[in-house]
């Protein structure tokens, strides 16, 4: 039995110690807003904060994650009201969306690191892949929601 | 082929001089393990022949150049990748910290353990060496001098065995299976043989090659 800290509650989950973190957000959780990709920590989809820095889930062991503080995307905000969630929409940045709550996490850890990043410090941190190519307008509402 | 080729030579020669130099105690114990679990052997040890100082550390030198150590020993702002040095792809940098950049830390992906479901290798303190500890570009000589050297490496010889037992050196040999299910090649001396003679190297001096 694992017991971690999930967006401010207590969790015990019964996983074997090398699961991805990723699977017991989603399969033992149904905390399905982070997403699968690549499974090998290059796509950024599973994105999540442990202890307030990005990892990527799929290749965090479940054993590590035991007493640590997890936010998902789905703790970001209780209200879609973070900073980066209003940029996002104001600036209409998804097309079809999957890719997109990694970015978020992975924003906010940049963010909550360096509070004005310019252009090459989000160039640096955002190594997630989009598809659908929404670089620019993730740069622009990086920009919108820094020092917010 | 030819790089596995070399390298099994560069093994084989080593295995050689590791057998010449130091291994009376293997010595012993072999000879009793083909002469019968329970008979004690009587012959006296072969005397060691002498090794000088520098030459242990061309030992401890092709230990160092493995890729395994080379690519997060650079001298760039970015580590490698695999066997072949490749840049660390996914635009990763070194960060100011070499801990990589704000954001996305080496310990984005790379945990205490190494990883089996995706193939991402960890080790407690994943990092960077610093730049001024870059070996890139150094040979034999070089690389031993950097290493006594307090403004690039500041790590006497007596330090370097408790930094050699940290979890991040015993990574390279075990350094697990890469993301497409193959083994990472280890260094050719195991470590047992590696700190062995890094301490024979140390007792006898620390000199280096010219």
């Amino acid at each position: 039995m694992i017991s971690l800290i999930v967006n401010d509650r207590r969790r015990s989950v019964d996983v074997e110690h090398d699961t991805p973190l990723l699977w017991v957000l989603r399969e033992q959780l149904g905390l399905t807003g982070t997403k699968y990709g690549c499974g090998v920590a290059v796509c950024g989809a599973c994105t999540v904060h442990v202890d307030g820095q990005a990892v990527r889930s799929c290749s965090f062991p479940a054993s590590s994650a035991a007493g640590r503080r997890i936010k998902t995307v789905e703790g970001l905000s209780p209200d879609r009201s973070h900073p980066l969630q209003k940029a996002w929409i104001e600036t209409q940045v998804p097309q079809c969306g999957y890719c997109q709550s990694g970015m978020l996490m992975a924003a906010a850890a940049l963010l909550a690191e360096k509070p004005q990043p310019t252009d090459a410090d989000i160039d640096a941190a955002m190594t997630n892949i989009c598809r659908c190519g929404t670089y620019e307008r993730i740069r622009k509402a990086i920009h919108a929601a820094a020092g917010k | 082929m030819r790089l596995q080729a070399s390298r099994a030579l560069a093994a084989a020669a080593l295995t050689c001089l590791l057998a010449l130099s130091g291994a009376a105690v293997l010595s012993a114990q072999s000879s009793s393990r083909f002469a019968g679990a329970d008979v004690q052997t009587t012959q006296p040890l072969p005397q060691r022949p002498s090794v000088s100082s520098a030459q242990l550390f061309e030992q401890i030198y092709i230990v160092l150049k493995h890729p395994r150590c080379m690519n997060c020993h650079t001298g760039e702002a970015f580590p490698r990748q695999g066997d072949d040095a490749h840049r660390h792809t996914m635009n990763v940098t070194r960060g100011p910290a070499d801990h990589g950049a704000p954001g996305l830390h080496c310990s984005t992906c790379h945990q205490s353990v190494n990883q089996a479901a995706s193939g991402v290798p960890g080790a407690p303190d994943w990092s960077l060496a610093p730049m001024r500890m870059t070996w890139q570009g150094l040979n034999a000589g070089e690389l031993c001098r950097a290493l006594r050297n307090p403004a690039k490496g500041a790590m006497t010889p007596e330090q370097m065995l408790p930094h050699f037992a940290t979890g991040l050196i015993r990574w390279a040999w075990a350094p697990g299976m890469n993301s497409h299910g193959r083994a990472r090649s280890i260094p050719p001396i195991s470590y047992a043989q590696f700190v062995d003679v890094t301490r024979r190297w140390i007792a006898s001096g620390a000199r280096c090659p010219e």
